[in-house]
């Protein structure tokens, strides 16, 4: 039999819905990290704006240091740290039990669904004033305003979370004699449980942009008042600074929230 | 007495109407103790929500459906039963998925501590059954579609069930192993002796898994008529070229095409050759 060369066949990574390497994706990731870093220096260092708005990379950084060593960043970290996780904790406690029963019962979804779509819409922000005549512009003002931006959507998506359930899960369950308790605690929480933690992931992205807006009006601590009063003395690089290390402790939490869904969950990450 | 009986069984969805035309009209079938049925007719002929009554997810809207002379009025561990597919625990291994029901106030009632071991030795009897000791602590999506429903079988017989329900369990499972699953549920009928009551579209499924096969009809879901299949007690995979089992194929699927409007598209089919040939 003659030798017949078959075309080698090499998938292009540029092919819709294509897989890719390990090792292409985090050649990937860095690439989009990096580029804005290089445009920013390149940006800063060209004399074309004004580096009064626009530090550079470097001196952002300085900066970091500096507060870090002659300033509190710690202490503000830790306190911002500390709402964002009271406020976020308090809305979990009473969103996830009251979820279950909206995704689980629909005289319960009757009730408070259209309510917490209602209050959904109302902007938390526009909470702000209320929240500080009631409570003043202590450690409850800001927790609550977290709470108030997360509570109603982390209701919302934990009762869709339970609703995904597949009916055919359920339904076996109660062929084989489950009443409703053990329905709840055996299939309902068992088979949401992966999809609540990503609620919980996604929610606590969103806790964290409420802290920045309740510090930014209603205190005098934190990382978000440390960015308000430096926008007071010109010093932009303190704003930056801020502003990306936010952006690093939000990515730090997410990634957590991977972490802890791989390990708790390891049927649906294993090998096919 | 039969293990199952349905009597002028009726099915309406959502409020009666005069045009209205019911899921499941005057339907009777005696199932006795350790028999094969399989229900087969065209979709849309009531054959799921009849199975579905016996295992109480739906409710009748008259006449009676009773089990070991019980009327059927919801769910039971009595009558397990097995679904076409996602019905399996994902977060549990195979064998957690099998021993399910152990974990039920129903099934934990006074129990002894022997009870608990014969138990446990029935989980194992059964992953052993189905052949899958080796993937006991696998979990679900590391299995294929053939493994799941063996594991979901076990997971309905673990209680011993007086009668396992079956919702075409191999509807979507690829031919080949469709034949293997064939083979292995009339294994397991025989040494469970458990009654089984199994639906399906697949006519040759039907007559080579039943001992007797029921036909049903679309509008109103009714029974047109029961055939008690003429092949010895044990099968095997030759029958299906057997002259009596071609002849009840031929017979079942006419009645199906009868009923089912696809002659009326066969007339489509022949107007619309005729068109083509003019032009």
């Amino acid at each position: 039999m003659s030798d017949i060369k078959l075309p080698r066949s090499s998938p292009s990574i540029w092919a819709i819905a294509a897989n890719i390497t390990r090792g292409q994706y985090w050649f990937f990731a860095a690439l989009g990290l990096i580029c804005p870093f290089i445009a920013w220096a390149a940006l800063s260092a060209s004399a074309w704006v004004d580096p009064l708005f626009l530090p550079g990379p470097l001196e952002v950084f300085q900066r970091l240091y500096l507060w870090l060593v002659e300033d509190d960043l710690l202490g503000d970290t830790a306190i911002s740290m500390y709402r964002v996780s009271a406020g976020f904790a308090l809305s979990a406690v009473f969103a996830l039990p009251l979820g279950l029963l909206i995704g689980a019962f629909r005289p319960v979804e009757a009730l408070l669904e259209p309510l917490t779509d209602f209050v959904r819409y109302m902007p938390a922000v526009a909470f702000i004033p209320l929240v500080m005549l009631w409570f003043g512009i202590g450690e409850s003002a800001k927790i609550s305003i977290i709470f108030i931006g997360t509570f109603f959507q982390m209701v919302l998506m934990v009762a869709e979370n339970v609703r995904l359930v597949p009916k055919a899960q359920i339904e076996a369950a109660l062929t084989m004699g489950a009443d409703r308790y053990e329905m709840i605690r055996l299939v309902l929480l068992q088979s949401a449980k992966p999809a609540i933690l990503d609620t919980l992931r996604i929610t606590m992205g969103w806790a964290w942009t409420y802290l920045v807006v309740a510090e930014l009006v209603a205190s005098n601590s934190g990382l978000g008042y440390a960015i308000l009063k430096a926008q007071r003395f010109l010093k932009t690089d303190t704003i930056f600074g801020g502003i990306i290390l936010i952006g690093l402790i939000g990515l730090l939490m997410d990634q957590s929230f991977r972490w802890l869904h791989r390990r708790s969950f390891p049927w649906l990450h294993g090998q096919r | 007495m039969s293990k199952v009986n349905i009597q002028q069984l009726g099915k309406v969805f959502g409020k009666a109407s005069p045009n209205m035309v019911p899921a499941l009209k005057d339907v009777n079938l005696s199932i006795e103790d350790n028999e094969f049925v399989t229900i087969v007719g065209a979709s849309g002929c009531g054959k799921s929500t009849l199975l579905r009554i016996l295992a109480g997810l739906e409710t009748n809207s008259s006449g009676l459906a009773s089990c070991d002379g019980h009327p059927i009025t919801g769910p039971g561990a009595e009558r397990a039963m097995v679904f076409q597919h996602y019905s399996l625990y994902p977060w549990l291994t195979v064998m957690d998925n099998i021993k399910f029901s152990r974990k039920l106030k129903v099934n934990r009632e006074n129990l002894s501590s022997s009870d608990v071991e014969a138990a446990s030795g029935r989980a194992d009897a059964l992953l052993d059954l189905i052949g899958l000791s080796k993937v006991a602590s696998a979990y679900p999506n590391q299995l294929s579609g053939g493994m799941q429903q063996r594991v979901a079988i076990a997971r309905a017989l673990m209680g011993r069930p007086a009668v396992l329900l079956m919702d075409e369990p191999f509807g979507a499972l690829d031919a080949q192993t469709r034949e293997v699953m064939h083979d292995l549920i009339l294994h397991i009928h025989r040494i469970e002796k458990t009654t089984i009551v199994f639906v399906t579209h697949d006519v040759e499924e039907a007559i080579y898994l039943g001992q007797r096969v029921v036909l049903m009809q679309p509008r109103p879901g009714r029974i047109h008529s029961i055939f008690p299949v003429p092949l010895p007690a044990q099968r095997n995979q030759d029958m299906k070229h057997a002259p009596e089992f071609r002849a009840l194929r031929a017979e079942i699927l006419d009645r199906i095409r009868e009923s089912s409007g696809m002659a009326t598209d066969q007339d489509l089919l022949d107007k619309l050759n005729q068109k083509a040939e003019q032009l």
